[in-house]
């Protein structure tokens, strides 16, 4: 077979460093490739953060040393309106585009698909070194734009027209949001040839005896977030096409009859603004699913090795992931309750979007009950993953009154809806990033991590988070609108408005803990203690091959899988850990009945 | 077991192609194509959503000529039987039979593209534009060259992926599943063109 050959070739051939290390088809280089890029752009993202949470705090307040920095934006150190929301609109997109996605999915995935499931590498090791190359030009784009004439795009990360249709609406809305949309662009396409990697390598290349339902679970959450990925993307390439069209080639797609500005009315008449967030939407919410699956399955994946039990309730995790992602295509409606739709409309996406809730427990009970009766043994990587436990839980709770159509009505567009999504896609995601780092750390980079550091990062990332996240709900509530460059200008506001300054406080103290992660990251790069082979003890095939892993993964033979992925703690059983490969029956009953 | 080992034995990659039991590129190829699809999906939901929002739409019959757009959809559908029986014939190894019939669906994919730009040009001169036309709304040229501009440039790459491998089945260098994969892919755009007759043209 010709594709033996091809990987063949790549496993045995001498390669300079630039093949090596740079234009890689190996995917355990692609996936570090992803992660450490973006890890920049997370750090990126989060000094936008800083710099919008700055001005949130103390409004109009001039900062001398900024004016140096940013000379157009901060002219004289106060920030400008239109810089502002450029600020939240690139720290949305930067966040969810470039650092989730990009750590979370495309980062661990590559890296973990082919260790977890026993294959030699991706199914088509070119196209995935070409979806990572396709992102450095996104990348730069996105940053380009920040110096553009006009500035970086200013319609949120939703885009929605008609502001990020009419190119002369805000100064944002120039080149800014073209480059952002060409940014978006190369995005999805980079993204759909990572998951048509993906997929095709879980259901094509498993090692023998590899079953579906002896995947990990991380497994099983990358697999279902490609599919949504492919399923959601392509209809918001459709709609950022026609965006495109409505910018630069005089169509009228979203642009509605009678829109003036600056006092001229355009000649656009008849489009629709609603149609694009439809189709956003669409994308969107599966969107969120795409992030926080893996997400979930990395908890899940840390859970079982340091609590030694079997992961509780395996195959009903994996059918309510199932329902998870295809409820999360019917239910973006809920995210334009007050779009003007039909209460009877709106009533279906209501219930839709609760239903999402009972896989939603399913998944977090079972997590809670795979602690129960554990020998927990509280590493950093442990820690993260019962705070993505907590987050999950807590997160989920403001999504039932979201998901409400009577109750959006009121929290729509709220800081409340900003508290809500960060700690789902923006604290699960971001806290099993760190569970995921501190557990693999040693198998993609060969040392162990400061868990000193460690928990010192955790308790300085959690109790800020809390205290950012949960504060922002109660501004919601209070009626705090999200977006807003100036919230001492409301009166209503002014017994909530000693938070501004507490929460951005908060966020500064939480950013500087992130100095103790980067500094463990790249410390224990050359100073930490080698890593074995399987220094957690646990039973997945990646703890089978040294750390780091050799080119080609496995050496002379391809592995063979003999068991599910959490055998811990089998009664009768010599160790406490059972590999999967693991050939002989193990004496002794099976916790988990397979 | 026996089979599992022979297979392994074939290959040290085997074990893994259940349940779908297909090569990876085939896989690949469909995933594509079902992606692909719904990027027309998602331009047909909006010239839906479009259409029926808007309070009036042009009589399709008086800007279209519906003998000369069935023309051209016979000629695609036949491209797709000339197509079907390439992959026949390159499973066979009749690489002589596999660079005619592709060459005979290039000059189909090719006569479709010229009937297509006729029909833009005739369209154009009457006075169909981006920004306006003269039957009604804008968005209906909206929809119309973007969706038919679309599936044209769809029915160009299937050209060139088609060159590329008649040049590479003429030079010996013939491959089944490279035919088979370029197959599903002009069956595909063919597909596509059905639904943009059906839903833009007839209804």
């Amino acid at each position: 077979m010709s594709k033996s050959s091809r990987q063949e070739a790549g496993t045995h051939q001498e390669q300079g460093f630039l093949r090596r290390y740079v234009f890689s088809t190996d995917h355990k280089i692609i996936g570090i490739q992803y992660f450490l890029t973006g890890g920049l752009m997370g750090v990126l993202g989060a000094l936008l953060a800083a710099l919008i949470r700055l001005q949130l705090a103390w409004p109009g307040r001039q900062w001398e040393w900024l004016a140096v920095v940013f000379p157009s934006g901060m002219e004289s150190g106060v920030m400008k309106p239109e810089f502002y929301v450029m600020l939240v609109t690139m720290h949305g997109t930067i966040m969810i585009f470039f650092f989730v996605s990009f750590c979370l999915v495309s980062g661990f995935g590559n890296y973990l698909i082919p260790l977890q499931v026993g294959a030699r590498d991706m199914a088509f090791p070119f196209l995935n070194m070409l979806s990572y190359w396709t992102i450095v030009p996104a990348i730069l784009i996105a940053a380009a734009s920040f110096f553009v004439e006009g500035g970086a795009a200013a319609s949120g990360w939703t885009a929605y027209p008609p502001l990020s249709a009419i190119r002369t609406a805000v100064p944002g809305s120039g080149w800014g949001q073209t480059l952002w949309l060409l940014a978006v662009a190369l995005f999805i396409v980079s993204f759909t040839m990572g998951s048509l990697n993906f997929v095709t390598t879980i259901i094509n290349l498993r090692a023998r005896g590899m079953s579906f339902l002896r995947l990990p679970l991380t497994i099983w959450c990358l697999f279902i977030s490609s599919i949504l990925g492919l399923l959601a993307f392509p209809p918001l390439t459709a709609a950022a096409i026609m965006l495109l069209f409505d910018r630069h080639l005089g169509s009228s797609f979203y642009i509605p009859s009678g829109v003036y500005i600056a006092g001229t009315l355009l000649p656009n008449e008849g489009g629709s603004p609603l149609l694009w967030q439809h189709l956003f939407w669409f994308l969107g919410h599966p969107e969120v699913y795409v992030l926080i699956l893996p997400a979930l399955g990395v908890t899940f994946e840390v859970l079982a090795p340091f609590t030694r039990r079997p992961v509780f309730g395996y195959r009903l995790t994996v059918y309510s992931l199932l329902v998870i992602a295809f409820l999360s295509m019917v239910v973006w409606g809920h995210h334009m309750f007050v779009s003007g739709m039909s209460p009877v409309i709106g009533e279906f996406f209501s219930v839709g979007t609760l239903l999402i809730t009972i896989p939603s427990a399913i998944i977090g009970v079972n997590m809670i009950a795979t602690l129960w009766g554990g020998m927990l043994r509280l590493s950093a990587a442990a820690m993260y993953a019962l705070g993505t436990i907590a987050l999950f839980g807590v997160g989920g709770m403001g999504g039932v009154f979201l998901g409400n159509a009577a109750a959006d009505v009121q929290l729509h567009d709220t800081a409340f809806v900003v508290g809500h999504f960060h700690f789902m896609i923006g604290g699960v995601t971001l806290f099993a990033i760190f569970s995921g780092t501190y557990y693999w750390y040693p198998k993609m980079f060969g040392r162990m991590m400061n868990e000193t550091l460690g928990k010192l990062h955790f308790w300085l990332t959690i109790v800020p988070f809390y205290s950012i996240f949960v504060s922002m709900h109660f501004l919601g509530i209070a009626g705090a609108p999200r977006r807003y460059y100036d919230l001492s200008r409301y009166t209503f506001l002014q017994g909530v408005d000693w938070m501004g300054p507490f929460i951005t406080i908060m966020a500064f103290i939480m950013i500087g803990g992130q100095v103790f992660f980067l500094v463990n990251l790249v410390g224990s790069w050359w100073k930490g203690r080698r890593a074995e082979a399987n220094p957690w003890q646990a039973t997945t095939l990646e703890w089978t091959v040294p750390s780091p892993p050799p080119h080609g993964n496995w050496g002379d033979s391809a592995p063979v899988v003999h068991r599910w992925p959490y055998d811990y703690s089998r009664a009768g059983a010599p160790q406490d850990f059972t590999m999967q490969t693991h050939p002989t029956p193990v004496a002794g009953a099976a916790l988990e009945r397979r | 077991m026996s089979e599992a080992v022979s297979r392994e034995a074939a290959s040290r990659w085997g074990g893994g192609v259940s349940p779908v039991g297909v090569s990876w590129n085939k896989l690949m190829m469909w995933l594509f194509i079902i992606t692909d699809g719904l990027l027309f999906a998602g331009f047909l939901a909006a010239y839906g959503f479009a259409r029926l929002a808007s309070a009036a739409w042009p009589d399709r019959l008086e800007v279209f000529h519906l003998w000369f757009i069935s023309a051209m959809t016979f000629v695609l559908i036949s491209s797709s039987a000339t197509m079907a029986t390439a992959v026949g014939a390159a499973r066979r190894k009749e690489g002589q039979l596999v660079s005619q019939m592709i060459f005979a669906t290039l000059v189909g994919g090719t006569i479709f593209l010229a009937m297509q730009a006729y029909e833009w040009t005739i369209l154009i001169g009457e006075g169909a534009r981006l920004h306006s036309n003269p039957w009604g709304v804008p968005q209906f040229a909206n929809y119309f060259f973007i969706i038919t501009g679309f599936h044209g440039t769809h029915v160009l790459t299937g050209i060139v992926i088609l060159a590329v491998v008649a040049a590479r089945a003429l030079r010996g260098r013939l491959s089944a599943e490279g035919v088979e994969l370029a197959g599903l892919y002009w069956h595909f755009v063919d597909l596509v063109w059905v639904f943009i007759f059906t839903l833009f043209y007839l209804i």
